[in-house]
């Protein structure tokens, strides 16, 4: 600032001595407290900079005396929630299948307990709402291979079917034509025959009579009298409304030609005990379960 | 406090202007008067409202807090006597801003800075502040001179007093803050014996300092440098507005009683303003009035009141500095009347969207539903094929119970034919009408299924309408959405 000595004659009070156009500004000082407020700001700065992370480095960044990281905040946050949902946690593992079902808020828990783990494991093959694909069952409807009731649904769960589980589901839909039980037009007729027993259409001129008799001395001793399926060895019901594969003539010629295995895996082992029967409640409680 | 210390100090002699300047210490001159007198009362009835408010009990029924007004964090509610507003209803509080600011438009634009002079929160404390200063340090002179002379023991322990309660003040401030937050009589019990929660504690500490700094020590300085409203309200003011005013036409020249005396026997004009500096003493902003209107001026009235007393004792008429404006110091100078005009098109503007705003605000409130239904469809699947043929789709049902007590209601379903309605988890003795219990003042939420035999042939979506029905109280709320099939 240049030295100067100027008082504005109007209002008594010095200036600045910096003028523009004729206009000369009044020098209106800030208060003190303002400027005091402003450097503690400005010390603020320099403690943040030695307590905080700060500045930004080649490869990295200076740490700060606290050693505070935003990652070492989640990670401590992430253990307190652990700690908090393990309380919780703790009721739905002693609780009985049927107990959390008929308990608003254990239903309520394991639900969404059980939603976020179907996301993780098994919405790949199932879909994230459990709609499921070709080959892979739709978990909202009413049709099970292996029964549909809570317990089935955990024992399935735990176990899967197929998967070399010792306890898993096993049994499978037989390749009657590439073992050559059957011939092509017996199967052809028996395809038929099948899609007849849910009341689809049948092609034109088929022997029933013929693929009766041929359903009843192969297919009988699985899916019962009749088709109506056996879940104890996972044979479908083949009367209802629902195919897992497809009721078209081909899809069936297909599969009793090269049979069918689909594997569920056994999650016993990967997913601790109360997150499978969570995971159970939550599939049981997607509408279709027994 | 602040010394008065010169540029030259500031800056270490050089001849520069200072940097900044130090606060000027004021010494407020006790007064009495009529805008004191309201002063006062406005004074006992704001800070009677906010210390006492939290006290005052409400009966909501069982379970439910009965204190009138409460803002409860933990469980998202906001009672405010009959009212009991959730998170989602938090518009009613943008009605009141709006209120709020409307109000404050009309205030302006009938009186000036009225907010400023006696319901502001800075002002209410502060003057309460200069009270306790007054009673325990003297008057203005006293003061003045006590600051100017050495510091005696006696002086010393006025200070201490003077402080002390300050902060007693400060903290009651605080402490009646953190009572709308919790059940008063609770937590009051839990301060006194240490185991309130340590956010009451952190929030009596931070108001207990904000309000010792900004009414005990920042004072009139919030009103200069800090406070936005003085720069607002510049802008919307109008010439009609009622201001603080020195009239000018009745002060001017100002000379000594005997000198006015003689002149106008002389029929030569003298101004009734003696130069007594009485209204420069009692202005707690410090400045004065007689330069015009100003930023500083709070429009407290005290130097009206201040300028009366010397009215009345030199016997000229009163209100030398009066609420008045600009335009009546004209129509005197030109010998008209006074006009005074608070029924303005601004001032009608401001009074219609006020009471448009509270008309809104009322029926929303009277006809807010106490009874609620909110419904969202699966995404996936959007529906489901059942074994038997029959299409099944999944809603999540979200109901509201606004009321104090668990109440009994059955749910409806209006959609395709032959629909039938299941709640997951829910075992009804009615299975196609099922019932629920929902709980007071909660929210629940259901997966709700509802199948149908549909026909390949019928449209593919169809509309369905979710009705629910208190089964004591009648009252019925509705949700609609689609009923979907692959
Ligand atoms: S000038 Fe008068 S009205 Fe304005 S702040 Fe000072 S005392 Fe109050
Ligand atoms: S109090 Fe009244 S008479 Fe005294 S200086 Fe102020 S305006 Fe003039």
């Amino acid at each position: 600032m240049s030295q100067h000595n100027d008082t504005d004659h109007i209002s008594g009070r010095s200036t600045t001595g910096h003028e523009w156009d004729g206009i000369k500004e009044l020098n209106t000082p800030l208060p003190r407290w303002w400027v005091l407020t402003f450097y503690a700001t400005i010390i603020w700065a320099f403690g943040y900079w030695l307590v905080y992370p700060a500045w930004p480095l080649v490869s990295g960044y200076t740490v700060g005396v606290l050693h505070t990281t935003n990652r070492a905040a989640v990670t401590a946050n992430l253990a307190e929630f652990e700690a908090l949902r393990g309380e919780k946690m703790k009721a739905l593992g002693t609780a009985s299948l049927a107990d959390i079902e008929n308990d608003p808020a254990l239903l309520a828990l394991a639900r969404a307990r059980g939603k976020t783990v179907f996301g993780d494991n098994c919405a790949p093959c199932h879909g994230s709402g459990a709609a499921g694909a070709k080959g892979y069952p739709n978990l909202n409807d009413d049709d099970w291979l292996w029964g549909g009731t809570l317990d089935q649904i955990l024992q399935t769960i735990q176990f899967g079917a197929r998967s070399g589980n010792a306890k898993a589901h096993e049994g499978q839909m037989l390749a009657f034509g590439k073992d050559g039980v059957l011939k092509s037009d017996e199967i052809v007729t028996v395809a038929n025959y099948v899609r007849s027993l849910s009341g689809l259409s049948t092609r034109k001129g088929y022997d029933a009579a013929k693929g009766e008799k041929i359903f009843a001395d192969n297919c009988v001793a699985c899916h019962g009298e009749g088709g109506k399926g056996n879940q104890e060895l996972g044979a479908a019901n083949l009367t209802d409304k629902i195919w897992l594969y497809g009721s078209d003539e081909a899809t069936l010629i297909e599969a009793i030609s090269n049979g069918r295995a689909g594997v569920m895996p056994a999650w016993e082992g990967r997913l601790d005990p109360v997150t499978i029967k969570a995971l159970a409640v939550y599939v049981h409680a997607l509408g279709g379960g027994k | 406090m602040t010394k008065n210390v010169t540029s030259k100090e500031l800056m270490g002699g050089d001849d520069d202007p200072p940097l900044y300047a130090p606060q000027k210490k004021i010494y407020p001159q006790r007064v009495s008067g009529t805008f004191r007198r309201i002063k006062w009362g406005l004074m006992a009835l704001c800070l009677g409202v906010y210390y006492l408010l939290p006290l005052v009990r409400w009966n909501r029924g069982l379970g439910a807090p009965d204190q009138a007004v409460l803002i409860d964090f933990q469980s998202q509610r906001f009672y405010f006597f009959f009212i009991e507003l959730w998170p989602q209803e938090f518009y009613y509080f943008t009605g009141l801003l709006i209120l709020a600011a409307f109000t404050l438009f009309l205030m302006n634009a009938l009186g000036g800075r009225i907010w400023c002079g006696y319901l502001c929160p800075q002002t209410v404390w502060t003057d309460l502040f200069y009270a306790v200063e007054h009673w325990s340090e003297g008057d203005r002179r006293a003061r003045i001179k006590a600051n100017a002379g050495p510091l005696t023991a006696n002086r010393l322990a006025r200070r201490a007093l003077k402080q002390a309660i300050w902060l007693i003040i400060a903290w009651w401030t605080g402490g009646a803050w953190v009572l709308y937050f919790s059940d008063a009589p609770t937590l009051v019990k839990d301060l006194a014996t240490f185991q309130a929660p340590a956010i009451a504690y952190i929030w009596i500490g931070i108001l207990t300092a904000s309000t010792y700094l900004l009414a005990g020590h920042a004072r009139e300085q919030v009103c200069l440098y800090m406070c936005p409203w003085p720069r607002i309200q510049a802008a919307l003011t109008d010439e009609w507005a009622l201001n603080v005013t020195y009239k000018y036409d009745r002060g001017e020249p100002r000379c000594s009683v005997k000198k006015g005396r003689a002149q106008r026997a002389l029929g030569e004009t003298a101004g009734d303003c003696v130069d007594c500096n009485q209204c420069v003493a009692v202005c707690p902003t410090g400045i004065d009035i007689r330069n015009g209107a100003q930023l500083g001026c709070i429009q407290c009235g005290l130097c009206i009141d201040a300028c009366d007393n010397v009215m009345k004792r030199i016997g000229r008429p009163t209100r030398l500095i009066g609420y008045d404006n600009d335009i009546n110091v004209q129509r005197r100078t030109s010998g008209k009347t006074e006009l005074f005009k608070p029924v303005r098109s601004r001032t009608v503007v401001y009074a219609a969207l006020i009471a448009t705003v509270c008309a809104v605000m009322l029926h929303a409130l009277l006809t807010r539903s106490l009874l609620d239904l909110n419904v969202l469809h699966d995404r996936n699947p959007v529906a489901v094929k059942l074994s038997a043929g029959a299409i099944r789709n999944g809603y999540t049902l979200r109901f509201l119970n606004k009321r104090g007590f668990d109440r009994v209601i059955a749910v409806d379903v209006d959609g395709p034919a032959n629909a039938q309605i299941h709640i997951v988890g829910v075992d009804s003795v009615t299975p196609d009408r099922p019932m629920i219990v929902l709980a007071r003042d909660a929210t629940t939420e259901l997966r709700v299924l509802v199948t149908a035999p549909v026909d390949e042939k019928e449209e593919k979506t169809q509309p369905v309408k979710f009705r629910i029905t208190d089964i004591g109280l009648g009252e019925v709320a509705s949700a609609t959405d689609h009923f979907v099939t692959p």
